[in-house]
């Protein structure tokens, strides 16, 4: 049962990254790795920005702000010089490597006996796990309606028809690149706000925490549309908080059963893999259940 | 009569400075008078897709000017033409997006050339007159404004695409060989349907065809081209009367080669 509420509450902190990864991934069409470093942005923003006295609110919106900033970088670099989108994403993580220690100032930044989103919770008489759960829920459940809103509107619509089809978009007068800077500045907010997220929780940041981003949020995404398909989009952005949670309960459960947590990105990039493969397989079995049937009436 | 479309002088060449040194349009000049509706015909390789991208702006022109309305639009990128100008590509795929719904493409095409806020993508009063606008295809999608559009036939989404390039009525209307990826009855269908459209809104339009009974069949005039370079031009009276062999004849004459492409000659 520990296991199972901790799991829900990391697994709500880590879903508004894995939103961010599907809109990339699924929306754009775009696989962007500046996630690897634009996570451990937010985190490095909103434990600087809490240490030196801003308001755990005010932090978590900075770091908001910061990895929208990297998203227009990456989004300018692939749209205005044509930079391939996987190398783009290499790059921007590349250069945010740096500038992340230049925020930090070191390899890490304790966020010990300091304000946290959660800490002011519990001075409310809220016990720890609840005080995560809590902000969590209310995190994602904002995303979800900032997003459910903003995707019904018309730019909202213009954006998913970029993703969709180019041609179509600019036949119809659509600024697809402006589009697509839209697109990477959302995702990458997103998934900065989960790293500061992530950050108070954890009580540190760390210039390596955003090592593996792409693959669990992507694991979360896939994982998430293996359990339910064919949905519309609020309830698609639901099934992903879902799967981040069944993603976390994996990882908690492995842990539990003594796997060492230097071997957790394996295990990570396994999930993804199986993940990843699951409809091939399903389609497979289905193949050769229908074939079997046949052959069971020739006889 | 206002000229919609103008080109002057176009030339447009492709991998210039290479071995594949590809000269494709030499030259065209070309003046399209409203509610025109223009055929162009014409072998592989004789100019007519290079001809309408450069006129939607998906290609820039080498040499020339391209004047949409009166104003020059020579170096304008497609998607500030497309206030002007509607699309409907020959690959089925490519003039809707799949995974949106049949209301969400049409509410897309709707805002075409204008801008886009943050109001409501689809609104009810929008979809009172896409309802009213599927009527008019007769293939029952008027029922069905919130199906993807992945999910319809190849015929229904042409004549979907159809419908977004109109439904604001554009300037210009550019068909890309847009019925020759669809069975015959099919293209039969979405060609009455074009020439319905096009009838009904009093639109200017340019289609491409490969075939030559399409092309004398439908339209106020045609064109063919040959090498980058128009060879024949017939309207009115003229091309009423026009015939397959007086089609034949007259590119001969003009152009001093013969038909050699069974895909012209059979359709």
């Amino acid at each position: 049962m520990d296991i199972i509420l901790s799991s829900i509450s990391q697994g709500l902190l880590w879903s508004v990254m894995a939103i961010g990864i599907y809109l990339t991934f699924r929306i754009l069409d775009i696989a962007d790795l500046t996630a690897e470093g634009s996570f451990p942005l937010g985190a490095a923003i909103c434990s600087v920005s809490i240490v030196s006295g801003i308001p755990p609110l005010l932090a978590s919106l900075l770091a908001l702000v910061g990895g929208m900033l990297a998203g227009i970088v990456s989004g300018l670099l692939h749209t205005k010089l044509k930079i391939p989108a996987l190398l783009t994403g290499i790059l921007t993580m590349t250069a945010l490597y740096s500038i992340n220690l230049r925020i930090m100032g070191q390899a890490n930044v304790t966020l010990l006996g300091q304000e946290t989103l959660m800490r002011e919770l519990q001075s409310y008489g809220l016990e720890n796990r609840l005080a995560v759960l809590v902000v969590g829920g209310i995190a994602v459940g904002l995303v979800i309606l900032v997003l459910y809103l903003f995707f019904s509107t018309e730019i909202g619509l213009a954006l998913r028809s970029t993703g969709d089809n180019e041609d179509m978009s600019e036949a119809n007068g659509i600024h697809t690149d402006t589009m697509k800077i839209l697109g990477y500045m959302l995702c990458n907010g997103l998934i900065s706000l989960s790293g500061a997220l992530i950050a108070q929780n954890n009580g540190y940041a760390d210039i390596s925490m955003g090592i593996g981003t792409i693959v669990i949020g992507l694991a979360s995404v896939i994982i998430g549309e293996v359990i339910f398909h064919n949905l519309s989009f609020a309830k698609r952005l639901m099934t992903i908080v879902i799967g981040a949670i069944v993603y976390r309960l994996i990882i908690d459960l492995v842990l539990q059963l003594g796997v060492e947590p230097q071997d957790i990105k394996l295990f990570s990039a396994i999930i993804l893999a199986i993940a990843l493969s699951t409809p091939l397989i399903k389609k497979k079995t289905k193949g050769s259940k229908r074939a079997s049937k046949k052959g069971a009436k020739l006889i | 009569m206002t000229a919609i479309l103008e080109l002057k002088k176009i030339h447009k060449s492709f991998e210039v400075g290479t071995v594949n040194e590809n000269h494709v349009l030499k030259g065209i000049d070309l003046t399209i008078e409203k509610e025109e509706f223009v055929t162009i015909i014409g072998g592989n390789g004789a100019g007519k897709s290079t001809l309408l991208n450069s006129v939607a702006g998906t290609y820039a022109v080498d040499e020339g000017a391209v004047f949409l309305d009166g104003k020059n639009a020579t170096h304008k990128r497609t998607n500030d033409r497309a206030k002007d100008i509607g699309r409907v590509f020959q690959d089925t795929k490519m003039g809707t997006a799949t995974r949106l719904t049949i209301e969400e493409n049409l509410a897309v095409a709707f805002k075409r050339g204008k801008k886009r806020g943050l109001s409501l993508g689809v609104k009810d009063k929008q979809r009172e007159v896409f309802k009213e606008q599927l009527k008019l295809l007769e293939l029952g999608l008027e029922s069905r404004l919130k199906m993807e559009v992945g999910l319809l036939s190849g015929g229904q989404r042409q004549a979907l695409t159809l419908l977004m390039a109109t439904i604001v009525p554009p300037k210009l209307l550019l068909l890309d060989e847009h019925t020759a990826a669809l069975d015959p009855k099919t293209s039969q269908m979405v060609l009455k349907l074009t020439d319905k459209i096009v009838r009904e809104k009093k639109l200017t339009a340019l289609m491409i065809t490969h075939n030559m009974e399409d092309a004398i069949k439908h339209g106020t005039r045609l064109i063919m081209l040959h090498n980058g370079k128009i060879v024949v031009d017939v309207s009115g009276e003229e091309k009423n009367k026009l015939s397959v062999p007086d089609l034949l004849a007259l590119f001969q004459k003009n152009s001093g080669d013969t038909v050699t492409e069974d895909a012209l000659l059979l359709g």
